[in-house]
């Protein structure tokens, strides 16, 4: 374990630094003036300027707030709707539970990101295009959440749920006071994958919002940038930075959750 | 309390935009729109002429080599980096997050970094080209390169992702096969090829096929860096059905084509929890 070369330590920092290049080079450009964009110099004079600049061309704003509504409205409905169906897995034997528990499953071969056309038209015959809604409602019904949950909920303890009921607590009460405060760590690492996955989703937004009301920073990003609004690249790069900035921080902030809970999400 | 009270919300939603559009994209994929607005049954009429049109072809071969590209290379760099990360180097925190940070970051962020490296005169790739004197190139716009710009910022996206799975297999390895193999004076290359690599080879088949099809569903950075173009040499399945239904407004044959990604996506599936299934048994 303890033998690495010196050339193997050598060959894994230079690897690092050519990984964070692309996104120091972001950063870089983005607190610099433009006349300094491909020019480094330790010289180069830093800047807020772009940021101010390219916050007054385009509602930033705006789209920060649509973000953090979509995200938000996302995970709640995805955490009271997960919680009850993964309850229901878990706890009751009903007819139907297998058949009904592999048509969930079956999200997650089939997720709702390639089913665009078909969603589009729904949305569109619920009167619900461009809003943040329409952002949101395909995702609430998150088969992986669900499928993480019954995992969760199957290895609470009998007995716990034996004392609850004992004392008089009824079906819902035994879910609020003894399987959701048992499963927190699985609800942490699922609130962070669906955080970071919901901030960074692009194409179905892209399809279901068409004004500045419901769309959010990755849709508001790519009109900003089009080649044809011939705005500069060190503006471009600042919002680039700003639409990647909340979860980046939290990211540096929360490193070792984050990695957890991406695994847990992947292994399933 | 009935079960099928708790499940009602989650299983509405999932009818609605998961097994209901699975069928009616099934169904749309026989009919045509007429221009009236009438729509007609037409058989497998739209399969025919998508088995003739040449865009499809090369939209489903672009895919193939997309994939192709980047599974390969970042599978191979994810293994490295674990392993590194998982030694007793001095600043492993350090790498890994280095390692670890692209995957956090938006995919239409990444294309907008990634569109000024590959710009031609101005853009950071030329302006190296010109310090060799080097004329300046139009990396994305030609066909010969655009692919391969393409398949570099993915593997740079997504190794970091695949890495944590290898890092978990590790920290389950016995450390006692690794101490046994050193003091029997194998090398660290010989330890890697004969025990580690085999032994990660479960590790390695999962990050395949979620690696495959995770190929399927990645376009968003080709809305803004290539708009599936140069003559559709950068375009893949997703994409192209995206720009059927929504530029080209043919929804029948927008539905045709998302009917093939579904077959391509349900087999993957099969692949997959056949295979957990197997590793499930031997446990």
């Amino acid at each position: 374990m303890n033998r690495t070369h010196p050339l193997e330590a050598i060959a894994a920092w230079v690897l690092a630094l050519l990984w964070l290049a692309p996104l120091a080079y972001a950063f870089w450009s983005a607190f610099h003036p433009a006349a300094y964009a491909t020019s480094f110099s330790l010289s180069a004079p830093l800047t807020l300027e772009n940021f101010v600049r390219a916050w007054n061309q385009a509602p930033f704003g705006r789209y920060y707030l649509n973000t953090v509504l979509l995200v938000a409205m996302v995970l709640m409905g995805q955490l009271v709707l997960c919680t009850l169906a993964a309850y229901a897995f878990a706890r009751f034997k009903f007819k139907g539970s297998t058949i009904a528990f592999s048509l969930v499953l079956l999200q997650l071969m089939i997720m709702p990101d390639v089913l665009i056309v078909e969603n589009y038209r729904i949305i569109a015959g619920l009167g619900l295009l461009d809003t943040i809604a329409a952002i949101a409602l395909p995702y609430m019904a998150s088969a992986f959440g669900i499928f993480l949950l019954r995992q969760t909920f199957k290895s609470v303890p009998e007995e716990l749920v034996d004392a609850a009921r004992v004392e008089g607590a009824g079906q819902l009460a035994i879910l609020w006071r003894v399987y959701v405060p048992l499963a927190r760590p699985t609800y942490i690492a699922f609130a962070l994958v669906s955080v970071s996955y919901h901030w960074n989703n692009f194409l179905w937004p892209l399809i279901v919002t068409n004004s500045v009301g419901s769309r959010p920073l990755t849709v508001g990003l790519a009109v900003f940038g089009a080649p044809e609004t011939g705005v500069d690249w060190s503006i471009i790069t600042a919002a680039t930075v700003m639409t990647m900035a909340p979860l980046l921080i939290v990211f540096l902030l929360f490193q070792r959750q984050f990695v957890q809970s991406f695994m847990r999400a992947g292994i399933r | 309390m009935n079960a099928w009270l708790l499940l009602l919300p989650a299983a509405v939603l999932l009818a609605a935009f998961t097994h209901f559009p699975i069928l009616a994209t099934i169904q749309h994929s026989l009919f045509v729109t007429r221009r009236n607005g009438t729509s007609a049954f037409v058989g497998a009429e739209n399969y025919r002429a998508m088995f003739e049109d040449a865009v499809f072809w090369k939209v489903l071969i672009n895919n193939f080599w997309f994939a192709l590209g980047t599974i390969p290379t970042s599978i191979a760099l994810a293994l490295l980096m674990a392993l590194w990360v998982n030694r007793n180097m001095r600043g492993r925190a350090f790498l890994r997050l280095a390692y670890f940070t692209p995957t956090v970051l938006p995919m239409i962020a990444v294309a907008n970094i990634w569109l000024f490296f590959y710009t031609p005169d101005y853009g950071l790739l030329d302006q190296l080209r010109g310090l060799f004197g080097l004329p300046a190139w139009n990396w994305l716009g030609s066909p010969s390169t655009v692919m391969g710009c393409m398949i570099v910022m993915v593997v740079w996206k997504e190794a970091g992702f695949f890495m944590i799975f290898y890092l978990a297999a590790l920290q389950q390895l016995s450390p006692d096969l690794e101490e046994a193999a050193a003091v029997e004076g194998a090398s660290r290359w010989y330890t890697f090829r004969r025990i580690t690599f085999p032994l990660l080879m479960p590790t390695t088949l999962f990050v395949a096929i979620n690696a495959v099809i995770n190929s399927f569903k990645l376009v968003d950075h080709l809305v803004i860096m290539t708009k599936g173009g140069p003559n559709n040499a950068s375009s893949l399945l997703l994409y192209y059905i995206y720009e059927v239904a929504f530029t080209f407004q043919d929804s029948a044959y927008a539905a045709t084509l998302t009917a093939v990604l579904l077959i391509i996506l349900a087999t993957l599936a099969l692949v997959k929890f056949g295979y957990l299934d197997r590793r499930v048994h031997y446990q």
